[in-house]
């Protein structure tokens, strides 16, 4: 620990800042280099009352969320990349549990990133969803909109 | 099970109020179906400043369109089917094309153009007045008969409709 040059980025300050992060519950948990996202269960996440499972869109922008954080880290940027694209795989209907997620960047361009992300509950061998997506890197000129 | 029972258009918009409350995230974001007809859907989420994604800009996350349009093509597959089904979405692929107005609710509007015994094919898009002018767009496949379970708003349907005619 005590040979890291640079000391990470406050990410739970980082996610604080993004009300729709709070809105979903969403905290970091970071070890070092290693990120974990955590999304605590809470009732209104829920998409289907009768299985019951989470909204599978709530796992979706989990996992979004999960990749911006792990892009914020890496590139230690203060801007939010922006995503151009995200495909995800739903594996398993999310449970009434705390999600968790990892992401790791593919490729890392000048202006775009690829990123793979990967949500699991109780056991880290089974995952309920898995994502890859685009995102765009805040430069000057590409001040969209 | 409940065979006579279709999720016909009619039936959705009748029940529309009920079927968004039943769906605690559908609630708590405060998504409403706007409109329905065979195998399409719209629904609607107004602006909110808890849906943020950007405190600079006050534009909403990416995540919140997401999730419109995963729910946006669930109901346009439940306007697909001759009986209630289970669905589960199995893949979905979002493409972002602008960043949403702050201030503005968002619509999305589903089509699920194909439906075989086992899978429905879908695509939709996210706009806030101009259908020809998307903020996102996308394309997803749902699993059907995928859980034993009938889906929520077909049950919530249907049990509002058997409570309405006994009285």
């Amino acid at each position: 620990m005590s040979e890291t040059k640079a000391p990470p980025r406050d990410l739970n300050r980082f996610i604080e800042a993004i009300p729709y992060a709070r809105f979903l519950g969403i905290t970091v948990d970071q070890k070092g280099n290693e990120i974990t996202t955590v999304m605590a269960f809470d009732h209104k996440l829920i998409g289907n009352p009768l299985l019951p499972a989470l909204h599978g869109g709530v796992i979706g922008a989990f996992l979004e969320m999960t990749a911006i954080i792990q892009l914020a880290f890496e590139t230690g940027s203060a801007a939010i990349p922006k995503p151009i694209g995200l495909t995800i795989d739903y594996l398993r209907s999310g449970r009434p549990l705390d999600t968790y997620a990892r992401a790791q960047i593919t490729k890392q361009g000048r202006r775009v990133a690829t990123v793979h992300a990967e949500a699991w509950q109780d056991d880290r061998s089974k995952p309920i969803a898995a994502a890859h997506g685009h995102f765009l890197l805040k430069t000057n000129e590409d001040a969209v909109g | 099970m409940a065979a006579e029972f279709r999720m016909t258009p009619d039936t959705m918009m009748a029940m529309k109020d009920m079927l968004m409350r039943h769906v605690p995230h559908m609630h708590a974001l405060g998504v409403e179906i706007i409109d329905a007809a065979t195998a399409q859907a719209w629904l609607r989420v107004p602006y909110d400043e808890k849906l943020i994604g950007n405190i600079e800009t006050g534009v909403i996350h990416g995540g919140v369109i997401t999730t419109l349009l995963d729910n946006t093509c669930g109901m346009a597959v439940q306007l697909a089917m001759n009986e209630p089904t289970s669905i589960a979405t199995l893949d979905l692929r979002i493409d972002y094309m602008k960043p949403a107005t702050p201030g503005l609710a968002l619509v999305a509007h589903a089509h699920c153009y194909k439906t075989t015994r086992n899978i429905a094919f879908v695509r939709g898009t996210a706009y806030h007045t101009d259908a020809e002018d998307p903020i996102a767009a996308c394309v997803g496949t749902f699993m059907l008969g995928a859980n034993r379970t009938v889906p929520s708003s077909v049950a919530a349907a249907k049990a509002a409709l058997e409570a309405t005619a006994k009285e």
